[in-house]
């Protein structure tokens, strides 16, 4: 298999200063010892609840956060190695898709402005023809033409989104970060997104790294999915596998504890107590531990290394264990009548087109 | 049948802005049983929290008007009361939680004050008795070292535990009611999970009604027994829990549905619902949906479609249902 980005052991660590003369205090582990390789055209899922690192380690590797330690190489070149010059080469390559978009448009810019802006940089279009290249960029997200001249403020939040995917193609990456870029959009909108990007990943042979904590859209979009917590990934799997047969009790945790919409279908729940530790007091062992149901003395004393499993790895002591009523990812299945219904709309619908 | 604890008839909402009269919620009726979980589901502007809103008479006006309408809590009409009375009966029969407890706790109070406060106003106890009965209703809601932790103030504690520390507080006084907006769509989904299932004991031990306002079918799906659906300001589905999603009618039930990724199956192309909601300034005559319904004829476009029963419980307001051999 081809690789377009290899991951090698890739840590951020942020120091925490406090006082007068700024003395560190303590260090943030957001990102420890992650590896993953991605294909073209791939896409990895990054999942894990809020302060597992995934952020982080998305941002660690167009280099916003100036990784710690590791390795980041896109298309064989070693990225954390570039200086300021070869590294704004290199991020025409690989772009990145933040939640609320709002953030990295600029207010005052219209979004012709602003997608032009990267194509006269890089050199991707003149003078001459930008009109028509930004035209091209905007309807190829979905909007109109005339949608270039207004401002963003203007904007709903699904056609923001679409912006931001315009921002972030400009330049023809091969690689796009997506940071929760459907999280914040009701639902019939998030399904207008998600099937813009895999059209868009279709077309353009894009690779993604995309980040969530919303499983469904995982399952729908990721080819892999890594399972973070507290900084280090804790299994790693094809999607399928992943969630038909996940492995680590913390994975299992996830899939147990995501609401379905489904009220026929009885669900196994798991336990697990509390929240997610501080990322500056990691526990001893295996950080999951204190949550872990089936925590023993050697996941408190030794801290499990990723092992391959099948075609999963997993870093838990107790993996690769039989555990009863575990079927945490039981079939769901549509209602005969919704799928029979949403049939008809369809069909009128393109009577109608 | 049991009498309906609360019963929204016909609520009317509109804001006033710059001159314009916007339309926030029209026309919406429904019941809540006791003991029952009744889910509010709807997008973003669908109305569904200014529903809310209106019942606890919470809604700053101007620029909000309740223009019509009764909100009957045991018979009695809370938009005819005092705003004294209102304030007796929000925290003490009626109890809300919302989605960032952060911004609803004060942050200068710990939260074993914020709790002997409402306990002092609505209950009359004090002194150790109050602060008692806080701590029980700390560890009520399981909240870890309840007595110590009724001495935090609300940034010490995590998103969960807050949420938590809220929903005792809105348990206080044994409220016949709760009203919950969106109140685990700010916390991870474990954490969510163990908010979900604090409710559900509550409500079990308590008999309290809930009235669950949310966007997530997931947690319609796992807590409700009723549901009412929204969009633009309307009811347009309502139902018992199985017959909304294994016999979804209204053509925007039946997109939002399809259009949800599922962890337990895998689904094709994601289903959408071409179009957006038309504005709130915007006058319609039919059905608020025909702009974006494949269905939608010239009746669908002129009238407004009322909500008829289409089974035992079950209602629809739409022209076209049941769609099978409907016609465009």
């Amino acid at each position: 298999m081809t690789e377009l980005l290899r991951v090698q052991n890739l840590t951020k660590h942020f120091p925490v200063k406090r006082g007068l003369l700024r003395r560190q205090v303590g260090t943030v582990q957001a990102v420890t010892d992650v590896s993953f390789t991605l294909a073209p055209g791939e896409t990895l899922a990054v999942v894990g609840e809020s302060g597992c690192g995934k952020s982080t380690l998305g941002r660690a590797i167009l280099r916003l956060h100036e990784p710690s330690s590791g390795e980041i190489r896109l298309d064989g070149e070693d990225v954390t190695a570039l200086d300021t010059r070869d590294l704004r080469e290199a991020r025409k390559r690989m772009q990145i898709i933040f939640q609320d978009p709002y953030g990295s448009l600029n207010p005052r810019m219209t979004v012709r402005e602003t997608l032009a802006e990267p194509l006269l940089l890089h050199g991707m279009a003149t003078p001459a023809n930008i009109r028509a290249k930004v035209d091209e960029l905007i309807t190829m997200c979905g909007l109109s033409a005339w949608h270039a001249d207004r401002y963003p403020h203007e904007f709903s939040g699904g056609q923001r989104q679409r912006v931001g995917i315009a921002r972030a193609l400009a330049t023809r990456p091969r690689l796009i970060v997506c940071d929760e870029p459907v999280s914040a959009l009701d639902v019939s909108v998030q399904a207008q997104i998600v099937n813009l990007l895999q059209d868009l990943q279709r077309q353009l042979g894009l690779a993604y790294v995309f980040i969530s904590h919303d499983l469904g859209v995982v399952r729908h979009i990721a080819n892999r999915v890594a399972v973070m917590y507290l900084g280090r990934i804790v299994e790693q799997a094809d999607t399928e596998e992943l969630f038909l047969n996940p492995r680590h009790p913390y994975t299992r945790t996830l899939i147990s504890s995501a609401p379905r919409p489904d009220p026929t279908v009885a669900r196994h729940k798991l336990p697990v107590e509390g929240g997610t530790p501080s990322a500056m007091a990691l526990p001893s062992g295996c950080a999951f531990h204190p949550r872990c149901p089936m925590a023993v003395d050697r996941c408190r004393a030794e801290r499990p290394e990723l092992r391959q499993l099948g075609g999963t790895l997993v870093a838990c002591h107790r993996a690769d264990e039989a555990v009863e009523g575990m079927d945490v990812a039981a079939a769901g299945k549509d209602s005969p009548a919704l799928l029979r219904r949403l049939e008809i709309l369809e069909q009128a619908r393109t009577m109608q087109a | 049948m049991a009498e309906p604890l609360l019963s929204v008839r016909d609520l009317q909402v509109r804001f006033r802005s710059g001159g314009q009269s916007l339309r926030a919620v029209d026309g919406v009726s429904f019941d809540l049983m006791p003991g029952q979980t009744l889910g509010i589901v709807g997008e973003s502007g669908c109305g569904k929290s200014v529903t809310s809103l209106s019942i606890m008479r919470l809604l700053p006006s101007p620029p909000a008007m309740i223009e019509g309408g009764q909100v009957l809590l045991q018979g009695r009409d809370l938009l005819k009361l005092s705003e004294a009375e209102m304030r007796k009966l929000r925290g003490g029969r009626m109890g809300m939680i919302f989605q960032e407890p952060m911004t609803s706790l004060n942050p200068v109070y710990t939260c074993g004050d914020q709790i002997i406060e409402s306990l002092r106003i609505h209950s009359g106890l004090k002194g150790k008795d109050a602060r008692d009965r806080a701590i029980e209703l700390l560890t009520l809601v399981r909240l870890p070292s309840p007595e110590k932790r009724v001495d935090d103030y609300p940034h010490q504690l995590s998103g969960g535990q807050r949420q938590r520390v809220m929903i005792a507080l809105a348990l206080a006084n044994d409220p016949a009611v709760l009203i919950a907006d969106e109140p685990t769509t700010a916390l991870d989904v474990t954490i969510q999970s163990q908010i979900l299932d604090l409710m559900r004991d509550l409500q079990d031990r308590t008999g309290t009604a809930i009235m669950l306002i949310t966007h997530d079918l997931g947690v319609v799906a796992e807590t409700c027994q009723q549901v009412v659906v929204m969009y633009a300001g309307a009811v347009i589905e309502k139902g018992e829990v199985q017959q909304i999603f294994q016999d979804p009618q209204h053509p925007y039930t039946i997109g939002l549905m399809a259009a949800v990724p599922r962890m337990d199956t895998a689904r094709g192309r994601l289903a959408t619902i071409p179009g957006a909601v038309p504005p709130p300034w915007q006058a319609i005559p039919g059905c608020r949906f025909a702009g974006r319904c494949p269905l939608a004829d010239d009746r669908c476009r002129k009238s407004p479609p009322p909500l008829r029963p289409i089974t035992a419980g079950h209602e629809v307001a739409c022209w076209k249902a049941p769609i099978e051999g409907a016609r465009a």
